[in-house]
């Protein structure tokens, strides 16, 4: 049976594993302690879990429990990350890299670092949504202090080569920050393996709770310090300030050990419904192009535009799918997805993009329902394009002088 | 975004979808917007010459709801009006209709761009009807709505 409305959009975030929601729930209650009372049995109930938490956070990674610092989520550890590293480095250098098509997280502070007088370089990408790596090394000058290049976007999921990255920047002794909020939990990932000095992490994209994310800052070959971001009571090795969010993080640490058991098997699954989804549209409609690279892509993202369609006319039309659109309309902002424009997608197929990502508790049955509900609107509106029917008369969209 | 109720059934069930001739004299086309903006318009008037009253209207959109919705009513409007009629239709009287918000304004204005494209058209048609001939039909229809 389905349920409606079928969510499929994993990259927005993902519900609480009822393995987690289990695990978290005597936190709240019984088990209340602040992890910073050394006095009491409360207190080291909570130091307990919270370092438990912490170990099950780093297995996932191939980090050690000391080199995790937990954080409101990933948005606060790409600001730590970035604005740590450059206000401690400062006398070092005051260049950093970074890639057009990163979250707005990492994007924002490098603009916030700019207006303080740093040098950001944004790199651009290839059309498969890749860095071209030549590009990433004639970057990098003698004031380069860090590189942040996420592992998996957001919006295309496509998977960056981050151990070659990480490896250029430990020969040139540039720190190496990646975004991992997508890939972890879903592909693997191991912090020494691709050379990396910081990591950011969210547990609500891995069906753990909202509210908690962390930093992985390398402990040593180099030791990397941080100014931090929040002061205070000098939690976490002093990086981040702030009373321990006991059960977000217990909740965390849960949904890494899922993750990081099931995630050979479930990739697999994902990666099969993904394949599933896109050879179904592929036979009911023409004209679909995949954004990004398919081969260097997380298993469980499809992003696909609908020549001739709208995005935001499309969600209207399966709005018992809860799916999300690069569109402009979608947003305050005129503009579409900086993303897929990076790609070199155009203005006309970015705006006829929309974002599936597969998550854990989805069925081919609702695949499958996806498949028709989509291609039925698809038809529908492309019946009611200017755009498609001038295509069909042979008019060559690109040479007409719009008014605009 | 939410939508008010007749957006969502101009959206469900559009009225007047489709294309008129554009090489017929009685029919004046207009197509607006850009591929690139997210919205592009093609309305189409047909015109009863001796009257001067618009016996039918088409609409294509390529556009979000607002944009569907919007063609889609401008096209009743303009059934049975005259020309002089047609063009005192205003894009505010689309948004209070459709109670379209504030993001969703421009979609009125390109809908009021299109009736007056469309008319400047048919009256081009006309008043010159070698105008035009020999180029294809996007073209035509693109570059004689920037007029």
């Amino acid at each position: 049976m389905l349920k409606f409305p079928i969510y499929m959009d994993s990259h927005a975030t993902t519900p609480v594993d009822p393995r987690v929601l289990e695990a978290m729930l005597p936190f709240f209650t019984e088990k209340f302690g602040n992890a910073a009372s050394r006095n009491h049995a409360f207190g080291w109930q909570a130091e307990e879990a919270v370092e438990t938490g912490r170990k099950q956070v780093a297995d996932l990674i191939g980090a050690s429990a000391k080199e995790i610092v937990f954080t409101s989520g990933a948005t606060e550890s790409d600001n730590l990350a970035i604005k740590g590293v450059a206000h401690m480095y400062r006398n070092q250098g005051d260049h950093i890299v970074t890639v057009q098509t990163e979250h707005k997280a990492v994007i924002d502070t490098c603009k916030r670092l700019e207006k303080e007088g740093f040098r950001v370089t944004y790199l651009p990408v290839r059309k498969d949504g890749l860095v071209d790596l030549d590009e990433l090394r004639d970057a990098l000058g003698e004031k380069t202090i860090l590189i942040s290049v996420m592992m998996a976007n957001n919006e295309i999921g496509v998977i960056q080569p981050v151990a070659e990255i990480g490896r250029i920047a430990r020969e040139r002794r540039i720190l190496f920050h990646t975004d991992a909020v997508q890939a972890a939990g879903k592909v693997p990932l191991d912090v020494n393996a691709i050379h990396a000095d910081l990591v950011s992490l969210s547990a609500h994209k891995m069906y753990g709770p909202k509210g908690v994310g962390a930093l992985y800052v390398r402990r040593k070959d180099p030791r990397v310090l941080l100014v931090p971001v929040i002061d205070g009571g000098g939690h976490e090795r002093g990086m981040r300030s702030g009373t321990l969010n006991v059960t977000g993080i217990v909740g965390f640490g849960k949904a890494a050990q899922i993750a990081a058991r099931e995630m050979t098997a479930e990739s697999a699954t994902l990666g099969a419904l993904r394949d599933r989804l896109l050879d179904g549209l592929r036979n009911e409609l023409d004209e679909i192009h995949v954004n990004g690279s398919l081969e260097h892509r997380l298993p469980n993202n499809l992003n696909v535009s609908f020549a001739y369609v709208e995005g935001e006319s499309l969600l209207m039309g399966i709005n018992d799918i809860a799916v999300s659109s690069g569109s402009a309309c979608t947003s305050a902002s005129l503009e579409p997805s900086y993303v897929l424009k990076a790609l070199g997608t155009g203005d006309e197929l970015a705006h006829s993009s929309i974002r599936f990502g597969l998550g854990r508790f989805n069925t081919a049955e609702e695949v499958d329902y996806v498949i028709d509900k989509v291609s039925s609107v698809v038809k529908r509106l492309r019946e009611m394009s200017p755009l498609y029917e001038m295509a069909r008369d042979g008019v060559n969209l690109s040479k007409v002088k719009w008014q605009k | 975004m939410s939508y008010s109720e007749k957006v969502i059934d101009h959206y469900s069930n559009p009225r007047n979808v489709g294309s008129l001739p554009k090489e017929d004299a009685t029919v004046g086309t207009g197509i607006v917007g850009a591929p690139e903006c997210g919205d592009v318009m093609k309305l189409q008037v047909k015109v009863n010459p001796e009257t001067g009253v618009i016996d039918d209207a088409r609409f294509k959109t390529f556009g979000c709801g607002s944009a569907i919705a919007s063609s889609s009513l401008a096209t009743e409007w303009l059934k049975g009006k005259t020309l002089d009629q047609a063009l005192e239709i205003k894009n505010s009287d689309i948004v209070a209709e459709l109670s379209l918000p504030p993001v969703k304004v421009h979609c009125s204005v390109l809908a009021e761009d299109a009736i007056r494209a469309a008319i400047a058209d048919y009256k081009r048609k006309q008043g010159d009807e070698a105008a035009g001939d020999g180029n294809r039909p996007g073209e035509v229809a693109a570059g004689q709505a920037r007029g």
